[in-house]
């Protein structure tokens, strides 16, 4: 118990230290600052909400058009440099790989703005 | 009864105070949702008046002609390469047909008819499998866990699994692998109140595409006119897509 409450300080008391040499804070590029459908502290806290909500809506009961939007983000915040939300310093993944949450939109949504034309008319 | 009367005016006042706080911070979310509600006007989305369908005039369909295979695959981004032909999506594909008694020949495309009653909605396992209200029959990806087993219940083989990691897709139609997908009717044209991008590709004309449930569509019209058929009618799956000539 002892030796256990010792150990409990020690970790305790390391980790500051830790998170101090911890990997850096993550150097996030906001592309068109000042235009988002919410403050910065908001988006930070809940724009997963915000995103899951709308993509059932669209989804299974075919709203559009709604404020908060997947492809919105990625035509508002890919960078200009890559026209990608991931990749090395993309707006999404920076800030994911710093808090280590996994993120699998991409493995269905497309990261980059603008980069489809979709066909459908006349040949 | 002095001390009271003192104490008792500052404690309303607490009161009031902590009253009023708790009324702003109701008020606070409260009219962030109007906020939310009046700057932006979602459009309605799907609506059960609705029906879509599409009629098929498989004797105006060419043999050899694939222009609905190919604006599909544009509109939807499927161009991956896979190791197998066999593993290849396949939202429309054409099929060649001939009776073998007369001789007669004929081609038409096939997809996922968008069933009333769709039987890869009953075995989902997730709810990924489902119907929209306007009948569009969609699999929610958020949902979908690649079981497959809405492949087996399909009576059309009209749904494949991608086996495949994607990258270049329509932002307007996300599909991954390990997600079984189908026709969307182009759920994302559709809405915007365009056609499915194979009946705008169609260089015959021959397929329509409108609301079933709207006598005055042209779809009804043609309906009402001419003799069209369901595919496998004796499973009762009431179907959105319908052929003539067949």
């Amino acid at each position: 118990m002892k030796r256990m409450l010792a150990g409990l300080a020690a970790i305790l008391l390391l980790t500051p230290v830790l998170a101090a040499a911890g990997a850096p804070r993550p150097t996030i590029l906001i592309e068109n600052p000042g235009q988002c459908i919410a403050p910065v502290s908001e988006m930070r806290r809940n724009h997963m909400d915000k995103l899951q909500h709308v993509r059932d809506r669209t989804m299974r009961q075919g709203i559009r058009g709604e404020k908060a939007s997947l492809n919105e983000c990625i035509n508002c915040h890919a960078s200009k440099t890559t026209g990608s939300v991931i990749g090395k310093g993309g707006f999404c993944q920076e800030c994911h790989a710093y808090t280590a949450v996994k993120l699998d939109c991409w493995d269905c949504h497309q990261p980059k703005a603008g980069s489809h034309k979709a066909a459908g008319a006349k040949p | 009864m002095s001390e009271h009367k003192e104490t008792s005016p500052s404690r309303r006042v607490f009161l009031g105070a902590a009253g009023a706080g708790l009324g702003a911070l109701a008020l606070a979310p409260g009219l962030q949702l109007i906020e939310i509600s009046q700057a932006s006007t979602p459009a309605p989305g799907a609506s059960s008046k609705v029906r879509w369908g599409m009629l098929i005039d498989s004797t105006k369909c060419a043999k050899g002609c694939d222009a609905c295979v190919t604006a599909c695959n544009t509109e939807n981004a499927i161009n991956e390469t896979v190791r197998d032909p066999r593993q290849g999506a396949q939202w429309i594909r054409k099929i060649d047909l001939k009776d073998l008694k007369t001789g007669r020949e004929h081609s038409l495309p096939m997809l996922c008819q968008h069933c009333a009653h769709p039987p890869c909605v009953d075995v989902c396992p997730t709810g990924a499998s489902m119907k929209r209200a306007d009948g569009i029959v969609l699999v929610d990806r958020h949902r979908c866990i690649g079981c497959r087993y809405c492949m087996l219940a399909c009576p059309y083989k009209a749904r494949s699994l991608v086996f495949t990691p994607l990258t270049e897709q329509n932002p307007e139609v996300p599909r991954g692998k390990g997600c079984v997908e189908s026709c969307t009717f182009c759920v994302q044209r559709v809405d915007k109140g365009l056609q499915p991008a194979c009946v705008d590709a169609c260089p015959e004309g021959a397929m329509t595409f409108g609301d079933l449930n709207d006598r005055n569509s042209a779809i009804s019209q043609r309906l009402a006119r001419v003799n069209s058929r369901e595919v496998r009618a004796d499973l009762k799956l009431d179907l959105g897509v319908r052929y003539e000539g067949i």
